[in-house]
């Protein structure tokens, strides 16, 4: 935790810098406690893989990392109802000193990403038919002796494990920090894990490392980009607390130009993080070289997470200076939507076609967020959840199909797939229908959710531009539906294989999550109406 | 000499760093200009933490730098892993992930 940094209490004056009495820092551990579990998980998680012998490692990995995260959710869970956050009290509370906003948004936020976390521990857990889709020896070069070596006994990285906690932590926190320091340690903490996964694929381990290399230098590059608005911010404040800055924008007239940067740069460090466009090169290729778990854990729970911090970024640090971002995000929300769109039309490869569509929602979820209101709020925290359950089953279905070289991700294999294996294709389709926001799915609710709020806001244009692109995402989605149910299989196409206990919870829970929220949206609509209705605390 | 000159030194020493992060091939080259980017976010960090007065800033450096360091540890794992497949590290060779 980074609570210790100085807010209070370390005054001096220029030339001296002396701090007259330093007050001990005051941690509340019972708020801070599921991400404090979540990090202790995965540093027991190293401890197993130190000590514990190579044959007990995995079974013992899966027990900590499903029982972390289930005990920090079920502490979530508890906060939210025993401090009477949401049972008509107050916004929440900041804890560590300041550091950590625990309040009814922040609770949502990571109620949804370990729910989400768990879905896809389950499909990173799946070993079946003797395959991990994870790298026997990442150390070894592809195509050597040493890796055919490794690949004969079946031996595999069991460090994922942690490395999956680890970033889980970061995420928990990201959207909780309350101080843009805390905020840039939990992005790194979330970030540096993601590089190393991506690189870890067992098939195709060219691209994958590709795709690492890429998602490392352009992550890197972004959160450069982050560190100096934070260090603009602080020069214009003097204090990289979130609420100092917003009283410091309301009343502090003086080096405009200072907090202007740092509102852009801290901006593009976060929009990168979502793929907002024109930050969304990496997506395509991370999301296609990356293995398909790690894929999934990306498309879910780090756009929940980075939305969450943006969100909070931009309602409390910036939120007196609506009429200089709004404009911009308004331009920006409409290039995503309709990028993403087009370019997935041209889209041949299964992974690369999830990745342009996960662009295009972001710019939905965008146009919430510009309505800068309660409303905004609630309808992207309802559409961050029912878009990550649909995300999880969706890539835990792509695992499902497989060549005899690994998961079939070129489009033309899948045709015909709805004539040989009509669940798998049918369950496709039904998440594919979701992404397009087809009524009694989740992704309609969703939708309309987000429109809804923009609309109120007087976002209109947004909107129908926002329908225009749903439009051409549809054309995309309904096309490979059309492919999978109404043409011939391709002779000697994919395998269908039975899927494990693990991914086939995974699936189930997703397809079942998308369906229920797609007919009973209420009782989630009203817990996101409830956790927005005081907005963040400051 | 006034603080505000090291924040002017910072943000040219940003610029180098952004402007070689884009025209540099070597993925080595490309990881040590975005090393400078965060070093001369620290500058600044320094910087104004004289003119503010207070002590953040100076701390917030410290952390930049722990996070800076682990940074390095993950990224050169990968690029080794990229040399010892490719036998080179220009970020134009890497190009399989294309359309």
């Amino acid at each position: 935790m980074t609570g210790s940094v100085g807010h209070a209490g370390l005054v001096g004056h220029p030339g001296v810098l002396a701090a007259s009495t330093i007050a001990a820092p005051h941690i509340e551990y019972s708020q801070l406690a599921p991400m404090l579990i979540v990090f202790a998980a995965a540093l027991a998680g190293v401890l197993v893989e130190a000590f514990a012998p190579r044959s007990a490692r995995r079974s013992l990995h899966i027990v900590l990392a499903l029982g972390g995260l289930g005990a920090a959710f079920i502490l979530t869970i508890l906060i939210a109802a025993s401090s009477s956050i949401f049972a008509g009290g107050g916004a929440g509370h900041i804890a560590a000193m300041g550091a950590v906003g625990v309040d009814r948004p922040t609770l949502f936020i990571q109620g949804t990403i370990l729910v989400l976390a768990m879905l896809t521990m389950l499909i990173i857990a799946d070993t079946a038919h003797g395959l991990s889709p994870f790298v026997a020896q990442a150390a070894a070069v592809p195509g050597s002796a040493e890796e055919r070596e490794g690949l004969l006994k079946g031996v595999t990285h069991t460090e994922i494990y942690p490395l999956t906690m680890f970033a889980v932590g970061g995420m928990l926190l990201f959207p909780a920090a309350n101080d843009l320091l805390t905020m840039f340690v939990a992005l790194e903490v979330l970030s540096l894990p993601l590089y190393l996964l991506c690189g870890l694929a067992r098939r195709r381990r060219l691209l994958s490392q590709e795709a690492a290399m890429k998602y490392f230098l352009l992550g890197s590059f972004s959160s450069a980009f982050f560190l100096f608005g934070i260090a603009m911010l602080y020069g214009f404040a003097g204090s990289v607390r979130l609420s100092a800055i917003a009283s410091a924008a309301s009343t502090n007239t003086a080096n405009e130009t200072l907090l202007l940067a740092g509102v852009a740069l801290l901006g593009l460090g976060l929009l990168f993080k979502i793929g907002a466009v024109p930050f969304q090169g990496w997506k395509p290729d991370v999301y296609q070289g990356a293995p398909t778990p790690i894929t999934a854990l990306m498309a879910s729970c780090v756009v929940v997470s980075a939305f969450g911090a943006l969100l909070r970024v931009f309602y409390v640090a910036f939120g007196t200076l609506t009429w200089d971002w709004r404009p911009v995000l308004w331009v920006i929300a409409i290039l995503t939507m309709l990028l993403g769109a087009v370019i997935a039309i041209t889209q041949t490869d299964v992974k690369r076609l999830l990745a342009y569509s996960s662009i295009t929602h972001a710019g939905y979820i965008l146009t919430a967020v510009v309505a800068s209101s309660a409303l905004g709020l609630s309808s992207s925290l309802f559409y961050l959840a029912t878009y990550g359950f649909s995300t999880v089953g969706a890539f835990a279905l792509i695992t499902l199909v497989r060549d005899p070289s690994g998961e079939a991700l070129h489009l033309s294999r899948w045709a015909g797939l709805g004539k040989r294996s009509p669940l798998v294709a049918a369950t496709f389709a039904f998440f594919l229908l979701a992404f397009a926001g087809i009524p009694l799915t989740s992704g309609f609710t969703g939708k309309f959710a987000v429109f809804q709020a923009a609309e109120a806001s007087g976002a209109t244009p947004l909107v129908i531009i926002g329908v225009l692109a749903s439009a051409i995402a549809a054309f995309f989605y309904v096309r490979i539906i059309v492919l999978m149910f109404f043409s011939d299989p391709v002779p000697d196409g994919p395998a269908v294989v039975v899927p494990s206990a693990l991914t086939g919870t995974a699936v189930a829970i997703g397809a079942a999550a998308t369906l229920f929220l797609g007919i009973i949206p209420g009782p989630l609509l009203s817990l996101a109406n409830n956790a927005a209705t005081h907005l963040f605390v400051r | 000499m006034s603080p505000s000159a090291y924040v002017t030194l910072s943000v040219i020493l940003f610029a180098i760093g952004g402007v070689g992060v884009l025209v540099r091939r070597n993925a080595i080259i490309v990881f040590m200009c975005i090393e400078l980017m965060l070093n001369a976010a620290n500058l600044a960090f320094v910087a104004f933490a004289r003119m503010h007065g207070n002590l953040d800033g100076q701390v917030i450096a410290f952390f930049v730098m722990v996070v800076a360091a682990a940074e390095v540890v993950v990224g050169l794992a990968i690029l080794m892993a990229i040399f010892r497949t490719r036998r080179s590290t220009s970020v134009d060779d890497a190009s399989l992930l294309k359309n």
